[in-house]
């Protein structure tokens, strides 16, 4: 039943029920019955990963090293283990910024780079190409082996057979047609295609039962079972050092490739396709953690009987291993098993190719192409009503440009590698994304030109120590190349690089690729300082899951247009009709009746720049709604909104210290206050000691003679008048103090009386030196007056000022020494005004003491520390009566050296002349 | 959905677990020319090591939600 028309008719049937599963998905999913929403077609889809690499590549790999083939599928199962963590994260970022694909995803974590987004996607096409030539390589030779049935021929090598003959040609231009028709049929924001999913899942399934159909026929059908198997295998001695130790370079190269293939799974583009852009639930990721291990343990476990039954059936045969599982079934003339067989291959290399091609056409059309355009060409693709097409036809074009590399690659440096080789080629090629990636996750610090520049280093330490080798390995550049290095340069070496021998070639180029991108990424990184938008996007990153408790996250882009303006450039790129829906939908959704009705907010260009990331890629849709965006400068509230804790805490305890320091102040006043009320409590006590030792001193007295003049009525009439006489000088004396105090209550509640006058100052003067005449006399001070020609005329209470001089005269005699004191008054006009200096020789006022004695209740002690006279009211009033009448009153004294009082009146302009 | 926040340390946990169990040194032990039910003792130890790997992994996302 293998003739050529039956197996290509099966092939074409086989594709035409993918299709039709995929467009059953596809109208299930507009009807919003998802098919694929469950997590056992995300885990089926996930196995994506398993290739022809692992359909027939794990066999061959397993015939040459033993139990070398099984790191390639561990290193995913360790992987799957800390999904919870990394997955999720990249899951739930991708989602909230609508990201579509790992190129975009680099791009928009270092502040929507184009130039990383054009890096990402040149590294990963030039990166994965071996591997779709893998694919190629496998799917036409399988072919060809199942078209010489029954004869068991291996396929020419490439060279032989002419380009145009060559069947993996045909394969190729197959491939890229199925890939066009199934990925780029129509274009959505979203980049999702629940059809091509499921049919995905189907691949899947059918790739593993195959292999298990095969797998299981050769153990139990050819063989007893796997003991019977082991055994015969273990009797030819190079078939037992296979079970043993794993041959191939040993545990360095089983822990590089378990590293290589933990990070194969997070980021080859097609596992990013599925795994992310295309998950439909977050929580569907947890149930994949051990449904997919569990995948790759089932198809794995007969790749070494199989192996091993390959090797035994054909030893001396030449029939290449890695086409063992189609070829046992061929040679036990199994037909239907080696078609099912053949199968198998086809869905595991159809299903890479699509889901490859489709992930790399979508990072070249959005990272690559349009960028260049929208520079290149604004103007021309401005003028375009409707780019959807172009969009399409760009995706078309990489996706047959892809392809036809892969088959050039395959042309020039296939033939020299087994399946498995050229695969981890690929793999150490995606594994450059891993810095700029899990460093993005967590690492705040890490900057635009750190990624570029990891990347770059990477990415040319790979392509000098892997991809250069395989080409020279097919003869495409000189084997001196490799043993002897460039130009001779011996340390240049590109398999053993700097010298550094003893290393497959797979460790050795991990090893160098990964040291030049991480020191790169971290150095250039630390060196650097974050621009704002990089910034922001890496708050967004790293903390995705505290900005996200729904998938709306709250617009950071600022800025603002309305929805007419917004329309048309969205639709350029959509079609206008799926963007009116898409507009009609949010509208909705935020409550308004149109699109024309919405708020121009940065909500709304939020919402536009989000659906054409998902057409365009996120840097692109920044570079064209920015070009019809009024962009505002971030306001206060943005610059806040990405402000880290560590700075809201230093915040925060600056403002505790200006408070405490406020209180400091606070406190210090109300000391300051509560020391000033204990002083004037104190001196009110003062004062009234004075005052009522002042009240005491007359009333014993007057108190005393009364009693006298009571107890004694024969007293002499001289001694009674006498004593009479003292009691009324008394009661003098306590009138005055009280008049006094009376007096200074008045005045400084301002109820005194006041009665102005035009005065000669100098008969006031006179007056008042009449006044207390008897008192100098008494005391033996003598007083002299100078008092120049006409005295000069001033405007004030004639009793008022006599007070305050007879009060400066009673003073300067109160402490002059009786009998050699001598008081001097003189009068003179100075300046504007009149002044007299009352002037004593007595002990003097110390510097500290002369604005004290001025004021209320407080004497000061002679120099010589003798005690108070008098009220200590009489200055005080003194100075409040001159100052009444625009004067002013001082004292000039030195110790020892008598004291002058003096005051200052504004003189009273003389009358006009008459 | 309601997490235990066990979930994500225990799956660390195998996760190193793994990286131990399915690495040098201790695979080195099983490479020994001897056979377990017929199975060579290395290929028998890496598919054990990794089923109990899986079957962990299973039981830590299962129970979260208990």
């Amino acid at each position: 039943m293998l003739q050529g028309w039956v197996i290509v008719l099966v092939s074409f049937a086989y594709l035409g029920v993918l299709f039709a599963i995929a467009a059953h998905g596809d109208r299930r999913a507009e009807a919003g019955r998802s098919i694929i929403a469950n997590p056992y077609i995300y885990a089926l889809s996930l196995a994506v990963y398993c290739t022809t690499w692992t359909f027939y590549g794990s066999v061959g790999r397993a015939a040459s090293t033993g139990i070398g083939f099984l790191p390639v599928y561990l290193g995913p199962t360790l992987m799957a283990a800390l999904w919870w963590y990394v997955m999720r994260k990249i899951i739930r970022i991708t989602k909230a910024q609508r990201i579509t694909s790992i190129a975009d995803f680099v791009a928009s974590r270092y502040g929507k780079s184009q130039l990383l987004g054009g890096l990402v996607t040149v590294i990963a096409v030039v990166g994965v190409v071996p591997y779709v030539a893998l694919q190629l390589k496998a799917i036409s030779n399988s072919l060809s082996i199942l078209l010489d049935y029954p004869a068991l021929v291996m396929p020419a090598s490439a060279a032989e057979v002419p380009v145009v003959g060559d069947s993996a040609l045909w394969v190729a231009i197959l491939l890229a047609a199925f890939a066009v028709l199934f990925g780029t049929r129509h274009l959505d924001a979203t980049e999702r295609h629940e059809g091509l999913v499921a049919a995905i899942a189907f691949e899947s399934l059918v790739k593993l039962v195959a292999f298990l159909a095969v797998g299981a026929f050769v153990t139990f059908g050819v063989y007893q079972g796997f003991g019977d198997l082991f055994r015969r295998a273990a009797e030819v001695p190079r078939l037992e050092a296979l079970m043993t130790v794993p041959a191939g370079g040993g545990f360095g190269t089983w822990a590089s490739v378990t590293l290589l293939s933990m990070l194969a799974i997070l980021f080859l583009p097609r596992q990013f396709q599925v795994a992310v852009v295309e998950n439909v639930d977050e929580d569907h990721l947890a149930k994949a953690t051990w449904l997919f291990p569990l995948y790759l343990l089932l198809i794995n476990v007969f790749v070494l009987p199989l192996a091993l039954g390959g090797l035994l059936r054909f030893a001396g045969l030449g029939v290449d291993a890695d086409f063992f599982v189609l070829a046992l079934p061929m040679v036990e003339r199994q037909e239907a098993l080696a078609l099912l067989a053949y199968l198998g291959g086809l869905s595991a290399g159809t299903g890479m190719v699509i889901v490859e091609t489709i992930a790399l056409s979508t990072m070249v059309c959005n990272d690559l192409v349009m960028p260049v355009l929208l520079r290149l060409r604004w103007a021309g693709l401005h003028q375009r009503p409707d780019l959807s097409g172009l969009l399409i036809v760009i995706r078309r074009l990489a996706i047959a440009t892809i392809m036809l590399l892969a088959f050039v690659y395959f042309r020039v440096a296939g033939e020299a590698y087994a399946l498995v080789a050229i695969g981890l080629i690929s793999f150490a090629a995606v594994a450059q994304f891993a810095p700029a990636i899990l460093g993005g996750l967590y690492w705040r610090a890490a900057t635009r030109a750190g990624a570029a520049a990891g990347l770059t280093a990477g990415f040319a330490v790979w392509a000098y120590t892997l991809l250069l080798p395989s080409f020279a390995r097919s003869g495409w550049l000189p084997q001196s190349f490799l043993t002897e290095g460039p130009l001779g340069l011996w340390l240049l070496r590109p398999q053993e690089l700097f010298g550094l021998s003893g290393l497959d070639a797979i460790p050795h180029g991990v090893l160098w690729s990964m040291l030049a991108n991480v020191g790169m990424y971290v150095g250039v990184s630390l060196a650097g300082r974050p621009s704002y938008q990089e910034t922001t996007q890496a708050a967004l990153f790293v903390d995705v899951f505290r900005h996200t408790q729904g998938l709306e996250r709250t617009p950071r882009t600022v800025g603002s247009a309305t929805a007419a303006t917004l329309l048309p450039v969205v639709g350029r790129f959509l079609g206008p009709e799926r963007a009116r829906e898409a507009f009609q939908a949010y509208a909705r959704r935020r409550g308004a009746a149109s699109p024309e009705d919405l708020a121009a907010d940065a909500g709304l260009v939020q919402f536009a720049e989000a659906q054409l990331a998902g057409a365009i890629g996120g840097a692109s849709a920044r570079v064209v709604v920015a070009s019809v965006v009024q962009e505002e400068p971030p306001g206060l509230d943005e610059v806040m909104d990405i402000l880290d804790e560590a700075s809201q805490v230093r915040a925060y305890s600056k403002e505790l210290e200006q408070k405490s320091r406020q209180l400091e102040a606070a406190t210090a006043g109300l000391r300051a206050a509560n020391e000033r009320l204990q002083e004037l409590d104190r001196l009110k006590d003062d004062f009234m000691s004075t005052v009522t030792h002042e009240l005491r001193t007359p009333l014993t007295s007057i108190r005393a003679f009364s009693e006298i003049l009571l107890d004694d009525p024969r007293t002499h009439l001289a001694e009674r008048t006498r004593f009479l006489s003292i009691i009324v000088k008394e009661t003098e004396r306590l009138t005055r103090l009280i008049n006094q105090m009376l007096d200074m209550a008045k005045i400084e509640s301002g109820n005194a009386e006041w009665r102005a006058a035009v005065l000669d100052l100098g008969e006031v003067i006179e007056a008042s030196v009449e006044a207390t005449g008897q008192l100098f006399r008494e005391r033996g001070v003598a007083l002299s007056l100078e008092l120049p020609g006409p005295a000069p005329r001033v405007r004030a209470d004639r009793d008022r000022l006599m007070q305050v001089l007879i009060n400066l005269l009673s003073n300067a005699v109160k402490f002059c020494e009786p009998g050699r004191g001598r008081v001097v008054v003189r009068l003179a006009a100075e300046g504007g005004g009149a002044r007299v200096d009352v002037r004593d020789n007595g002990p003097g006022i110390r510097r500290a003491d002369q604005e004290v004695i001025f004021e209320k209740f407080r004497q000061v002690g002679d120099a010589d520390g003798g005690k108070p006279r008098g009220t200590g009211l009489g200055l005080p009033i003194s100075r409040r009566i001159v100052e009444h009448f625009g004067g002013r009153l001082w004292v000039e004294s030195e110790p020892g050296q008598g004291a002058t009082f003096s005051f200052q009146l504004p003189v009273e302009p003389a009358p006009a002349a008459g | 959905m309601r997490r235990s926040d066990l979930t994500g340390p225990r799956l660390v946990a195998v996760f190193l677990l793994g990286s131990v169990l399915l690495n040098y040194p201790i695979l080195a032990i099983f490479t020994r020319p001897e056979r377990v039910a017929g199975i060579p003792l290395l290929h028998a130890y890496a598919f054990g090591a990794w089923l109990l790997l899986i079957g962990l992994m299973a039981w830590v996302v299962e129970s979260r939600r208990g």
